[in-house]
């Protein structure tokens, strides 16, 4: 069934077109994230589904009701927001209850409420005390924990753990995730950061410029990137781009510089190659072999390191293919010198060929 | 030869050069101000005779409270002798009014157009601020044929008006950009959570707020006791607030020039502001620089 419906949703401010004929459908229970970088109007289309921005044209649906032009307070929404936004003037009991209040929930059942989502979210000694008496991450819970009390169908998060330091992100981002499967609502997440992304989503919808680039699971978000874009905005380490020429035929190769790497395992998505046109080879840094693994697959060539960055767990190695930059990753156990010459090689079937026009897959 | 290992926290110097030369500076320009005022309340405590002598700056030889009883009781102003008392509360009513309905409104204003932005919001907000360069002169007269065809020209509700007018822009000002500085997602949140227009500023954005309306009590109290021009023009000769009868009392062409009563008169007029000052000087330092943000 269909939790949310968007339907040629545009918004602008005057001349300027924010979000163009953008259709989205999210299932119950679904957990979405919008994902892109900052600008690309993510947050503003969360901001349309809330009823906090009015569109320019379309329709939204939440649980089959059009609620295009209807108040936020009665699209069955909770949402969490980035500063958090706690009603500075009261105690977590009294921002919890606030929305309840408002909406004229007997007594009774706004304690019951409350008790419920504190209950849920582990505040309950922090009841009595005012937000300024938090912490980062005690102050996020209680946003959380007053979407929870609203007990609607969807949550909406606007980039909720951007302003908590990395090892608080990682036990929230667990948190949210163990919620989800918890109470199992839709919620649509809203970051510009790719691992909460990778790690959360059941499906992830990369935005640019106002559009949906690609909405897909994470799995084949990071496999099979629909264009460069999206290729080089997902993975961390970047992937490396080579410029080049495929030629077609039988056995299809890509050229570039006095490199020729075979593509026949290479799926490509009209079935074959063009013949002579210039393209992107993408390969992401963490597909790559290094050494005697190297030999054996159907790439491998011989590099000089440039830069070494240890990473810990693993070390990443600059390097120079056919004249271009080129990076890639090895065992952080194993040593690596400046100057070292490497055997380094790849499998086509993980790589993506990109149009250099279009830089559409190809 | 000793010398000492550089160890903890710099040794303060008590008296460096450059402290010294702040604080006579200091000193004087505090020195040179409060001259006046210090012959002022020398002058108030002195009976007429010793006024007479000419010695300005000597301390009185024999203290009398006469003149400040005078002036507060029995001092003439024009045609009645009942002190400045009468004008103490007429400028009380007066002023008590004026603050509440100007910040009342002004308050509203300044969060609707901090967060409830209207197709043409800048353009008012503009126009309002111009408002606050024109000279008041230019429109006296016009305000005066409003208020006549208002029914209350002349009265206090006239005077009431023409002051809530005035502190429009500056107020309206002064609350935008306290408004426009609380986060946007603060009064996002109270939306979803189901508060409307009102919802949200009395529960969301007015107990936030404390510190911005001291500061416009503050403004509105000192500029609206200090008024004269609209006190004169709009109250009526019942009406006079304190200002007006003070100039009343010293202005006066008949008779022997009470200095004693004049300067009297003047501090108590003064009083009020003056304490203000005193009691909220953090404050109205913070309103001056928050209003001098263009937003």
């Amino acid at each position: 069934m269909k939790s949310i419906e968007i339907k040629d949703l545009s918004l602008n401010f005057g001349d300027l077109k924010v979000l163009e004929n953008l259709n989205l459908d999210i299932t119950d229970g679904e957990f979405l994230v919008l994902l892109g970088a900052s600008g690309c109007g993510k947050s503003t289309l969360l901001n349309c589904i809330a009823g906090l921005l009015d569109i320019s044209d379309g329709q939204i649906f939440i649980k089959g009701n059009n609620v295009t032009w209807k108040e936020p307070k009665d699209r069955g929404i909770g949402m969490v927001f980035q500063s958090y936004a706690l009603y500075p003037q009261m105690s977590v009991e009294g921002n919890l209850s606030f929305g309840l209040k408002n909406a004229g929930v007997p007594r009774a059942e706004i304690a019951e409420r409350v008790a419920r989502a504190a209950a849920v979210l582990q505040i309950e000694p922090l009841l009595k005390r005012k937000p300024s008496q938090l912490s980062g991450g005690q102050r996020q819970r209680v946003a959380i924990g007053r979407a929870l009390v609203r007990e609607v169908d969807v949550f909406l998060f606007d980039e909720p753990l951007s302003n908590l330091d990395a090892k608080l992100r990682a036990e929230l981002r667990v948190e949210i995730k163990r919620l989800h499967q918890r109470l199992s609502n839709t919620m649509i997440y809203v970051t510009h950061d790719q691992i909460e992304a990778l790690t959360l989503a059941d499906r992830i919808a990369i935005m640019r410029d106002g559009k949906v680039q690609q909405l897909d699971t994470p799995h084949v978000i990071y496999n099979h990137p629909v264009n460069k874009y999206v290729a080089g905005f997902i993975g961390s380490p970047g992937m490396n781009f080579m410029q080049g020429k495929l030629n077609g035929g039988d056995k299809p190769r890509f050229a570039t510089g006095q490199l020729n790497v075979d593509l026949t395992r290479y799926n490509f998505e009209n079935g074959h190659a063009l013949d002579g046109s210039d393209a992107w080879l993408g390969v992401r840094p963490e597909h790559v072999s290094v050494g005697q693994e190297a030999t054996q697959k159907a790439f491998s060539h011989e590099v000089a390191v440039e830069v070494v960055e240890p990473m810990g767990s693993d070390t990443l190695v600059w390097t120079t293919l056919a004249d271009q930059e080129f990076r890639f990753r090895m065992d952080g156990q194993k040593s690596v010198e400046v100057g070292e010459t490497l055997n380094i090689g790849f499998d086509p079937v993980s790589a993506s060929v990109f149009d250099i026009q279009t830089e559409n897959r190809l | 030869m000793t010398t000492m290992e550089a160890i903890g926290p710099r040794p303060k110097r008590i008296l460096d050069p450059t402290r010294i030369m702040i604080y006579s500076v200091l000193i004087v320009a505090a020195l040179y101000y409060l001259l006046p005022l210090y012959v002022m309340i020398m002058t108030s405590l002195k009976g007429m005779p010793e006024i007479r002598l000419g010695n300005i700056f000597s301390p009185p030889v024999e203290v009398t409270f006469e003149p400040w009883i005078k002036a507060w009781d029995t001092a003439c102003t024009g045609l009645y002798c009942e002190g400045l008392k009468v004008g103490f509360w007429n400028s009380v009513q007066i002023l008590i009014p004026s603050v509440i309905i100007s910040i009342a409104i002004a308050s509203v204003n300044g969060y609707a157009l901090s967060f409830w932005r209207f197709r043409g919001a800048e353009v008012f907000f503009t126009i309002l601020i111009f408002g606050s360069f024109i000279p008041y002169q230019v429109m006296l007269y016009p305000l005066v044929i409003i208020t006549r065809e208002l029914g209350i020209f002349g009265s206090l509700a006239g005077v009431i008006f023409i002051h809530t007018i005035f502190g429009m822009p500056i107020l309206t000002l002064l609350f935008r950009n306290y408004f426009a500085s609380l986060p946007q997602e603060l009064f996002k949140a109270a939306r979803v959570d189901g508060a409307g227009f009102w919802g949200v500023f009395l529960k969301i954005m007015v107990p936030m707020s404390p510190p911005i309306f001291v500061v416009a009590i503050i403004l509105q109290v000192t500029g609206i006791w200090n008024d004269f021009l609209f006190g004169v023009i709009f109250a009526g000769t019942k009406n006079f607030p304190m200002t007006v009868q003070l100039n009343n009392i010293v202005n006066t062409t008949q008779g022997v020039k009470e200095y004693n009563v004049n300067m009297a008169a003047t501090i108590l007029t003064g009083g009020v502001p003056l304490l203000i000052y005193f009691l909220s000087g953090k404050y109205f330092v913070r309103g001056i620089a928050a209003g001098a943000v263009k937003g």
